[in-house]
């Protein structure tokens, strides 16, 4: 298991465990991440941060100190 | 009868919710036409978005509840939706979903179905959704979930009149679904919640079951509305606490989490059920937009092109088009003086100087319209597309670092980064940052950015005294005020805003859309509408302020004797000239020697910008109305004509000498003259002087007034009319450097917003006190700034160039600085329950 913070972009995982709590934790609940789902790592922002990731075909942006918190495998 | 009749008067209240991205405002636009009134809901800055129709004699009003995914009380607009359904309890609610990722839309309809209100389940965007391969069974939908579903692609006009027909037959069934997510292993919780509710209220007016889900969720809002409200509440929250408890131990899992993801397998073994989705070939269009669009090297290409698109469409040709609107101003000026008493020869009647004075101040602000409308309706073109949030996925590290949203770019952008923008509009945008730490960062600097209106001194300044280096200078201020915006944004949020929450930011990518041309304009005109309401009002109430400020106490008794005695002089000469001519005869007393000088300036202004057929007719006309006079103003009918066409040009020109130094004198005189003087002291040590000070203390009404004041200040010497303001200021301050100068630029790119700014600060922040804190900081670090630059530079002697890149370098330095410090990070505030 590792969190999604650290995958790499053209890659696909699964959704293990959320482990944020209060704000970022409903936040990440309210857009659609919760265990067993399919998520697809697109891409990185020019940048480096945020990341962007495709979901149930639609995409969400995060930074990946928030990504940090989603556990993966 | 009379049942009918009362049902004919009779307002039936229903709202429409939806998560953000689903279509919802094209659909309230759809359903309400016209008739929409924008209010904010008490207490919050959240904008309440209502409109109503009428069907066979019934008025129903519509509340536009604000976009969210869910609705638990983490955030001002999740309050709101969820308080105007328990409290204002609408009696439908609409629940536009987006068809395409109906799994997600059904966890807001789940909620939604909890609060025991009719709900209709409005799948819009159907189109798209068909085009992706998706096929719904609409009828299989409707019976497991208990409510109607109706399919609609509202933005090519599908399925509204179902939509119009289903709201109508739930309006006369009012009947509520009885459909329920299993919670499993938490039913027995909830159920005991539940009963512990009933036995210690009997009946309460919210719904039962959903409280016991909040209360399961540790949702602290309703903890509190209970406790306030129920005086035995204390056994239900601690038997709550308990339940809680128990759950987490048993299921390793905590509620609320369990119930958000129990409303996910629900909404998955519906999609299951009645959602057919062809396999997909190859990437979405989205996706292949924003491979170039976000593209290492191309994504922020892209954006400076858009961003150079943005200002040379709006601010650049935007300006040209003022051209061609000006005269419909200043015509409207011409009326206002035209209905206003006439002047006399050296007075004005208060009132007549008031109109004009407010007409020129609303006129100032006016002139922006068209360079908003094309802004505004550009701006609504990034919105509608969906580029909006692509802007922030780029740009949102660099600005993370000093405090700010990715979503920091647009207001930024229109408040003028580079040159030439508008706080107000700017400081409207940030609306749409979540993060409220980061969006009041983002509203106290942008006054610091480069507004339209600074535009004209910078010219002004900069042709006088650095005009070898035009363009130099102007790059310096354009990257100065960024460089110090940013490293103030940062320290605003370590300090006075260190106590606002920050968001998360996690956030959607949405597909993109082909904005629609009413769409477009609609929105335009909306915030145009918005603009004049709420600041050209206030602007017009400042206006009148300001110009008591500049008029009052007045000349002195003795100053007025020496203008009359001076005037009477002057007319007198000119009887005794006229006399001799053969128009003696029409200018015996002091009054028709006015009336001929307002005929003058009537025929000077009629004939302005007429062509030749138009001037004959002009001519005629005048000629007319006053022969002698005609003869006089045109110098037209023999030698005596032309001699006392010349006597006349005599007096006018000393009647403008007068009038001149009468309005100079009130300055100096006025309160606010007093008050530049009284500065002196302190100013001087940026090498401002009194005239400086009247300047950038008339800014406050608008910033293009410093121009106009100098104007005043720095009159026309006799002899050399007509002198161009470089000149005269030049000449008028022979003591100024290059080094007051900059120090003036400083001030004023950093100076404190403009009223107009204020207010709208004021409404956005919904906070006097970050008003005045906006203010406050502006008004210190322009003069700390200012005088710093002035005084070191003059010390060791620099020249203006040395001292200006030795400070930009000083800055960049700064904000490198700055950017670096990385406070403990935020995400640890994240974690705590909000």
């Amino acid at each position: 298991m590792t969190s999604l913070s650290r995958t790499t972009p053209g890659g696909s995982v699964s959704i293990e465990k959320v482990t944020a709590t209060g704000k970022l934790g409903q936040r990440l609940m309210d857009l659609g991440l919760y265990p067993g789902l399919r998520v697809s790592v697109i891409r990185n922002s020019p940048l480096e941060d945020p990341m962007e990731i495709e979901i149930n075909g639609y995409f969400l942006s995060l930074r990946h100190e928030e990504a940090a918190y989603v556990k993966v495998s | 009868m009379l049942k009918s009749a009362e049902m004919a008067s009779q307002k039936r209240l229903i709202a429409l919710a939806g998560q953000p991205n689903c279509g919802k405002s094209t659909v309230f636009n759809a359903i309400t036409g016209a008739s929409q009134h924008v209010a904010n809901y008490p207490g919050v800055t959240v904008e309440k978005l209502s409109g109503s129709y009428s069907i066979n004699g019934t008025r129903i009003e519509i509340v536009d509840l604000p976009g969210t995914y869910s609705l638990t009380s983490f955030s001002p607009e999740e309050k709101v939706s969820r308080d105007f359904i328990l409290h204002d309890k609408p009696e439908t609610i609409i629940n536009v979903a987006d068809a395409a990722s109906i799994k997600r839309s059904l966890y807001l309809t789940f909620q939604l179905l909890e609060m025991e209100t009719p709900v209709i389940l409005d799948l819009n965007m159907m189109d798209v959704a068909v085009k992706n391969g998706m096929t719904i069974d609409c009828n299989g939908l409707e019976q497991a979930l208990g409510t109607p579903v109706i399919p609609t692609a509202i933005k090519r006009g599908e399925g509204k009149q179902d939509l119009i027909k289903a709201i109508e037959d739930s309006l006369a069934s009012g009947i509520h679904s009885n459909f329920k997510v299993d919670y499993g292993p938490m039913e027995p919780s909830i159920q005991a919640i539940a009963a512990e509710i009933t036995a210690a209220a009997g009946s309460f007016s919210y719904p039962l079951r959903w409280l016991a889900i909040k209360l399961m969720e540790g949702d602290l809002e309703v903890e509190k509305r209970l406790s306030q409200t129920l005086p035995d509440s204390g056994r239900i929250l601690a038997l709550a606490e308990a339940e809680r408890n128990r759950f987490r131990q048993n299921h390793d899992e905590s509620p609320e989490k369990h119930i958000a993801y129990a409303r996910y397998r629900e909404a998955d073994r519906l999609n299951r059920l009645f959602v057919h989705q062809k396999p997909r070939t190859g990437k979405s269009l989205t996706d292949r937009i924003d491979r170039f669009v976000c593209h290492k090297f191309l994504g922020p290409v892209i954006l400076a092109l858009i961003v150079y698109a943005l200002y040379n469409l709006s601010i650049v040709q935007g300006y040209k088009i003022t051209n061609y609107t000006w005269p419909l101003l200043a015509r409207l000026r011409d009326f206002t003086e035209w209905i206003m008493p006439d002047p006399g020869f050296i007075t004005e009647p208060m009132i007549r100087a008031l109109a004009l004075w407010f007409v020129d101040s609303v006129n100032a602000l006016l002139n922006y319209v068209p360079i908003f409308f094309i802004l505004f309706s550009l701006i609504a073109i990034l919105e509608d597309s969906g580029y909006m949030p692509r802007m922030a996925f780029i740009l949102d590290r660099l600005l993370a670092r000093f405090g700010l949203h990715g979503q920091s770019t647009l207001p930024m952008v229109l408040g003028g980064v580079y040159v030439g923008g508008c706080a107000v509009p700017a400081i409207m945008s940030t609306k749409g940052i979540p993060d409220e730490k980061a969006r009041f960062a983002t509203m106290m600097i942008i006054p610091m950015l480069n507004c339209l209106a600074k535009i004209p001194l910078y010219i002004l300044i900069i042709n006088i005294y650095f005009a070898d280096h035009k363009s130099l200078l102007m790059v310096f201020i354009a990257t100065i005020t960024l460089m110090l915006a940013l490293p103030v944004a940062k320290i605003l949020t370590l300090t006075v805003l260190k106590n606002k929450p920050s968001e998360p930011f996690i956030m959607e990518l949405p597909t993109y859309h082909l904005p629609t041309i009413s769409g477009v304009l609609k929105r335009a005109l909306d915030r145009i509408w918005m603009f004049l309401k709420k600041i050209v009002t206030i602007v017009a109430a400042v206006a009148v302020v300001l110009f008591a400020l500049l008029q009052f106490p007045g000349l002195t008794d003795e100053r007025k004797t020496w203008y009359d005695t001076q005037a009477e002089i002057a007319l007198a000469t000119f009887h005794q000239k006229m006399v001799k001519t053969a128009f003696g005869g029409a200018l015996t007393t002091p009054d028709a020697a006015m009336e001929l000088i307002l005929f003058a300036d009537r025929y000077k202004g009629a004939r302005m910008g007429s062509d030749k057929a138009a001037m004959e007719k002009i001519n005629t006309r005048f000629k007319s109305e006053n022969p002698a006079f005609y003869a006089i103003t045109t110098g037209k009918g023999g030698p005596e004509a032309k001699t006392a066409k010349r006597t006349l040009k005599q007096l006018s020109q000393t009647r403008k000498k007068l009038l001149r130094g009468i309005k100079l004198e009130k300055i100096q005189n006025s309160f606010l003259g007093k008050f530049g003087r009284t500065l002196e002291p302190v100013t001087q040590w940026a090498g401002f002087n009194w005239r400086v000070n009247i300047a950038l203390l008339s800014s406050f009404a608008a910033k293009e007034s410093t121009v106009a004041t100098l104007g005043v200040l720095y009159q026309q010497e006799a002899g050399t009319e007509n002198q161009s303001l470089e000149k005269r200021m030049e000449q008028g301050e022979k003591g100024f450097t290059q080094l007051h100068a900059l120090a003036l630029l400083l001030m004023m790119a950093l100076f404190p917003p403009c009223v107009a700014t204020m207010i709208t600060l004021k409404i956005q922040s919904g906070s006097v006190k970050m008003m005045l804190i906006s203010f406050g900081y502006q008004s210190l670090l322009g003069f700390l700034v200012a005088s710093s630059v002035f005084t070191i530079s003059s010390l060791l002697g620099l020249t203006g160039l040395q001292a200006m890149f030795g400070f930009w370098f000083l800055a960049l330095l700064l904000a490198i600085t700055v950017g670096s410090i990385n406070p403990k990070n935020n995400i640890t505030t994240l974690k705590e329950l909000s």
